[in-house]
């Protein structure tokens, strides 16, 4: 409390006498909502009387003030008493802000000039006390106006709508919305780090419940995206860095050097075929099969030119060979060719990045890399595929013994407090699809291990269902062991499965020949970087982030950033297709647009204010902040800048000013709060 | 502005301060002559001898321009200070004291009976009866009065309305040096005075402005004491984990002390448009620390030995906040020595 | 019997985690005491200790800081410069005599309503229990040096 009569410039205190703003306080009774516990009458009533030296006009309560009656009110007002301030109390800004800004703007005030708070969700639903209530309202509403008479006419900023998109990842989720982007008529660039599209789904064997084959349904697309006029295909490429915002993003792209001349090559497989170095492929294999050291991930791959795996190859490791070089028709292979980095313009940007799997070698008591014949799910894919590396054979690591039982283990990394505790959503349908698939191929005894069964789309439970009948022995327990080390002559060179069986209530060893562990989906590896790289945010697990978990699964924070498929978190097939389909409609009805209004909430520097002290320079996430040396100043980008209002608050000369939350808003409304601004001594508390 | 062909009156009062300011002003060395020539100097102790009655005899508003300096901190000071702008046309709060407090302000962290207390009751106090000085004494010639203290040192616009205000601890002499100048020449109708409440003497923008060192962006992993390490010359002493309050600090004064290699203590007062020094300062150092664990960053601020002297030193009383807890609370009065006991 | 000092408390939440958890206690209808009075910040990264200092100096109790989980912050990385500011500025609070418990941090994601009103309710109980903070009111019974001293110098 200052004492004496100070003359000194105080910001944010009362300075009578100014030229008063015309302010209206609204107050909403929401049916019973506010009304049952907060006397919104007496709430108007003191706003207009007890507030009036701040320039409330007019106080006014009503049952439902969202409704068209409600907003009618305010425009008349607006138009009627000349206001030029509008305070709203009702419920959270986050439901009707946007409703309230319309009805300013509707009736010719700028709609930055409205300030909404919350005396529903703060106030009526969470106390019970009604005088407390009542004088909290008012303290609310005295902070309101208090902030409301520095609020300043704010005009949102256009932005253009660079019609290209870029999608990264080029799986299933990738593949479908950089189609319905391109079929509707704006181009596509579609990046994939590996040397062909496809992802995950390209090696599948059969997709459930309708046990299509995976690649049968998938390369049409594939072929597609190749042919299509839109789509400008970068296989063996990484984004490297994204500058730029919404609707003028400047991507660079590192095209890693193939070593083939994509102009010149065919796609013959000549190379393929006669390179003499072998290599254990660890990524669509599955570590199971080989390829070459210049090869093509599978047949159908799009696109069908070969990449050079220089780690491997004779000729950069011992300077011999070039074989392929020599057998090549076209002389499309090229041993100089160097990675080339791409500077691309788009407007939109779809990350579609998909899963790694879990680790299974993690869960030491099942075995994984330890004992021979535990496999993963993926493994499982390749060897019941009939491209795989035993022809669609199931059989045991020696490659010629068929199983005659087999274990499928639920939930391995998954739903559990060790290792990963949600769960992966796919790993229920594609244990079934196993049981069924092996039980079909081998005759073996299949036993699945499962704590729940979660069969919830369409046709899965049916699917469930006819497994059960196909006479999969389902047992309910998490199990506890795989061990290759028998206690009865029956056990010996079996796999023994230690098991609780909860149904049966006793626990169990059941020797089988074969394990398949279903191992959870994670986020990539690299997903914090990919996910700081392009500016938006993973949750503390990997999976980005979507704007609104229920209503809004394919946008991100960062406007221009959408996000589809596993990316996002572990989802099936017809899951991915959908959100990569709606993040391409969310980015097309964008391009259509032409051009998009950004929120005026956003920090400036006041230039002449600025001694160039640089503090501020290291704190922006999002780029937005630069450092002129000639001239010793910083600047803010106002497209880049989200108006957190980091900088402002950091800026130790005062230079950063917030619009929308600006200093002189937040310490009026601090004054407010505290009613400071009545002009008898009323106490502070209630 | 010049009065009738008679020069206008001058004058320039000490209240709580250190003198510091007063040798400033005569560090101007001949300009003191323009002051000569330029006004007549109607009362400054320092300097002239002429009572307190002089002053209450003059006409209110008779002075033309009274540089105060100092802060308040007794009842003389505040009743000194309500006749000065009654008496003075223009009243300028001089130097840090009269400002933010500088200083004296410091008494601000402790309650005022205490100080009294401590300043009579030390370990080298030769006080064996624990007499404290008392306002007011019952003498054979009469009762004789000392000033009271008040609880809390006060800023000169925490009581009286000011017209101008010069930072600095003490103000430049060459920035006074400039300000005589400016007077001069309004008074010879030659320039105009600025706005009423303008901060004068000082630049408009921070020490960082006037500083000549290399300054890169901000990532603290350390804080340092300047002695502890040897500084390089020629880069930012913040981004060497010095402490140094140059960013939110006006200039005005050249950045002398970084330029002689010492950090920018603050002296010249918050920078324009600041309203509380310590907390600009507070969240520019702590936002550029390099550390996101709170055990780490505490580790780091650990380097920081006084935050309320490296923010405050010259600002408290002018601050938000303006004194510490204890100034406003009330002391439990300790017993005191021998056979004296305590009124309460 | 006096009545019950009921403490006014000033908080600080960010637009899209705390103060969405705040809405969230609302919908739920989880009941905490009246003594709150919030601000919407976009960030918690927003918070500047002038702030704070403003809300004491203006007769607050107590102040709650709350923003995103780190690591969750919806402006990637912004809670732990508030972080970093709250712990040197309690340094400072407690340097100016202001009692640690005073000005609280707390992390509250969007889905944590309940949690959210549980520490208000905490809060508040923390802040009845150290008192009125009063600042800036001189106690009128307060001491001035003359009072001090004893009428009679016994020798």
């Amino acid at each position: 409390m200052t004492s004496g009569n100070g003359s000194k410039p105080q910001g944010g205190a009362r300075r009578d006498g100014e030229p008063q703003e015309r302010i209206g306080v609204y107050v909403c009774h929401c049916g019973t909502n506010i009304a049952g516990t907060v006397d919104v009458q007496e709430v108007a009533e003191w706003a207009a009387t007890r507030l009036k030296h701040r320039g409330v006009v007019i106080g006014r309560d009503y049952k439902f003030m969202c409704s068209s009656l409600g907003q009618e009110l305010i425009e008349k007002d607006i138009r009627e008493l000349g206001l030029t301030r509008v305070v709203v109390a009702a419920c959270s800004p986050h439901l009707h802000e946007k409703t309230f800004r319309t009805a300013c703007a509707r009736a010719g005030l700028n709609p930055f000039l409205m300030e909404m708070v919350s005396i529903r969700e703060q106030v009526s639903w969470v106390h019970t006390d009604k005088v407390a209530a009542t004088a909290k309202a008012k303290a609310v509403i005295s902070g309101g106006v208090e902030r409301v008479l520095h609020h300043a006419p704010l005009e949102p900023m256009y932005v253009p709508i660079h019609p290209a998109t870029m999608v990264v990842g080029g799986g299933i989720a990738g593949i479908q919305a950089a189609l319905e982007i391109a079929d509707s008529g704006s181009p596509v660039y579609l990046v994939e780090r590996e040397p062909s599209i496809g992802g995950h789904m390209a090696q599948f064997d059969k997709t459930f419940p309708t046990l299509d084959c995976s690649a049968c349904i998938l390369t049409p697309k594939m072929v597609s995206v190749g042919s299509h006029p839109n789509i400008t295909l970068m296989t063996w490429s990484e984004v490297e860095k994204v500058d730029g915002y919404v609707g003028n993003f400047t991507v660079s792209v590192r095209q890693k050097a193939r070593k083939v001349n994509t102009d010149l090559c065919t796609g013959c497989g000549i190379c393929q075929e006669k390179c003499p170095k072998k290599v254990i492929d660890d990524v669509f294999e599955a570590g199971l099969g080989y390829r070459k050291a210049i090869y093509t991930p599978f047949p159908q791959a799009v696109p069908k030119f070969p990449v050079m795996d220089v780690e491997n190859c004779t000729y950069y490791q011992k300077g011999t060979c070039k074989a392929c070089e020599k057998f090549c028709p076209t002389e499309a292979i090229d041993f100089d060719q160097q990675d080339e980095v791409i500077s691309v313009q788009v407007g939109n940007i779809i990350l579609a990045t998909g899963y790694d799997l879990f680790d299974a070698r993690r869960v030491s008591n099942y075995g994984y890399g330890r004992l021979a014949n535990v496999f993963t799910s993926l493994e499982m894919e390749r060897l019941m595929n009939a491209a795989g590396p035993t022809n669609g054979q199931i059989v045991l690591r020696d490659g010629k013994t068929v199983p005659k039982s087999v274990g499928i283990i639920h939930c391995v990394g998954s739903r559990d407090r060790n290792f990963n505790n949600y769960c992966s959503v796919i790993c229920c349908m594609q244990s079934l699809k196993f049981a069924h698939i092996v039980g079909e191929r081998t005759g073996a005894t299949v036993y699945n291990f499962y704590i729940d069964i979660r069969a919830g789309f369409k046709d899965y439970d049916e699917f469930y269902q006819r497994v059960i009948e196909e006479g999969t022995l389902f047992v309910r327990g998490k199990v506890a062991e795989v061990t290759g080390e028998p206690r009865i002559p029956a056990e010996q060179g079996k796999l023994i499965i230690q098991v609780e069986d909860t149904l049966a209530a006793r626990q169990r060893r059941i020797p089988v020949d074969m394990v398949i562990l279903s191992a959870g989906l994670e986020p990539r590896k690299d997903s914090k970087e990919t996910a700081k790289l392009f500016g938006i945010s993973c949750s503390a697990n990997g999976w980005y982030i979507e704007k609104h978990p229920k209503l809004d699964p394919v946008a991100t924070m960062t406007e221009g950033i959408y996000i589809a498929g596993c990316a996002q978190g572990p989802k099936d097939i017809p899951a991915s297709v959908a959100q990569g389909a709606a993040a391409a409609a969310r980015v097309m009805g964008r391009i259509q647009q032409k051009e998009m209004a950004l929120e005026p909430i956003r920090a400036s520097v006041i230039e002449e204010k600025c001694s160039g002290c640089r503090i501020c320079n290291g704190l922006c996430p999002y780029n937005a902040i630069s450092f002129h040396e000639d001239r010793m100043v910083t600047e803010i980008n106002p497209a880049l800048c989200q108006g957190c209002g980091t900088c402002v608050a950091a800026c130790p000369a005062g230079a950063i000013a917030g619009t929308g939350f600006s200093n002189e808003q937040i310490l009026s409304q601090i004054e407010g709060l505290l009613l400071l601004n009545l002009t008898e001594q009323e106490p502070v508390a209630a | 502005m010049s009065v009738n062909g008679k020069k206008p009156k001058f004058a320039m009062y000490w209240a709580a301060s250190c003198g510091g300011c007063e040798i400033a002003v005569l560090n101007i060395h001949e300009k003191i002559l323009d002051v000569d020539a330029n006004f007549d100097v109607v009362f400054w102790p320092v300097a002239m001898d002429a009572k307190y009655k002089d002053v209450e005899a003059m006409e209110d508003g008779s002075i033309l321009l009274t540089l105060f300096n100092g802060g308040i901190r007794n009842d003389e000071n505040e009743h000194i200070a309500r006749l000065l702008r009654r008496k003075s046309k223009l009243l300028v709060a001089f130097g840090s004291c009269a400002n933010e407090g500088c200083i004296p302000g410091l008494a601000n962290l402790s309650e005022s009976g205490e100080i009294v207390h401590t300043a009579f009751n030390t370990l080298t106090t030769d006080n064996p009866y624990a007499i404290y000085p008392r306002t007011s004494f019952e003498m054979p010639e009469g009762e004789i009065h000392i000033p009271e203290i008040l609880p809390t040192l006060k800023t000169l616009d925490q009581v009286v309305n000011v017209d101008y205000y010069m930072p600095g601890c003490p103000p430049e002499s060459h920035q006074i040096a400039a300000v005589i100048d400016l007077v001069v020449q309004v008074l010879q109708g030659k320039a105009e005075l600025p706005p009423k409440g303008s901060v004068i003497g000082a630049g408009d923008s921070t020490v960082c402005d006037e500083c000549q060192r290399l300054r890169n962006v901000k990532t603290i992993t350390s804080f340092e004491r300047i002695w502890g390490i040897a500084p390089d010359p020629s880069l930012c002493l913040l981004e060497q984990g010095i402490p140094c309050n140059g960013p939110a600090t006006r200039s005005g004064c050249d950045a002398r002390c970084p330029a002689a290699g010492a950090q920018c203590i603050g002296c010249y007062g918050p920078a324009e448009g600041v309203l509380d020094y310590g907390a600009r300062l507070i969240s520019a150092f702590a936002s550029v620390i390099d550390a996101e664990d709170p055990a780490e960053i505490d580790h780091i601020l650990d380097g920081m030995v006084d935050p309320v002297g490296q923010f405050y030193r010259f600002n408290l009383a002018g601050s938000l906040l303006k004194a510490a807890v204890p100034a406003w609370r009330k002391r439990v009065p300790q017993p005191l020595q021998g056979a004296l006991r305590p009124e309460t | 019997m006096t009545e019950q000092f009921e403490p006014t408390i000033i908080g600080f939440t960010c637009n899209w985690c705390s103060y969405r958890a705040a809405d969230l206690a609302g919908t739920a209808r989880i009941k905490y005491p009246p003594n709150l009075r919030l601000i919407r910040l976009m960030c918690s990264g927003r918070l500047d200790p002038t702030f704070v200092f403003k809300a004491l100096a203006g007769g607050a109790d107590g102040v709650l800081i709350t923003g995103c989980h780190p690591g969750e912050c919806h402006y990637l990385e912004q809670n732990y410069k508030a972080l970093r500011r709250f712990q040197l500025l309690s340094r400072v609070l407690q340097g100016l005599g202001v009692e640690p418990g005073r000005v609280k941090l707390v992390w509250a994601s969007a889905a944590e309503g309940a949690r959210f009103a549980s520490e208000v309710a905490t809060f508040v109980e923390e802040i009845r229990a150290l008192g009125p903070l009063h600042w800036g009111i001189a106690p009128a019974d307060l001491p001035i040096v003359s009072e001090l001293v004893p009428e009679e110098v016994v020798a």
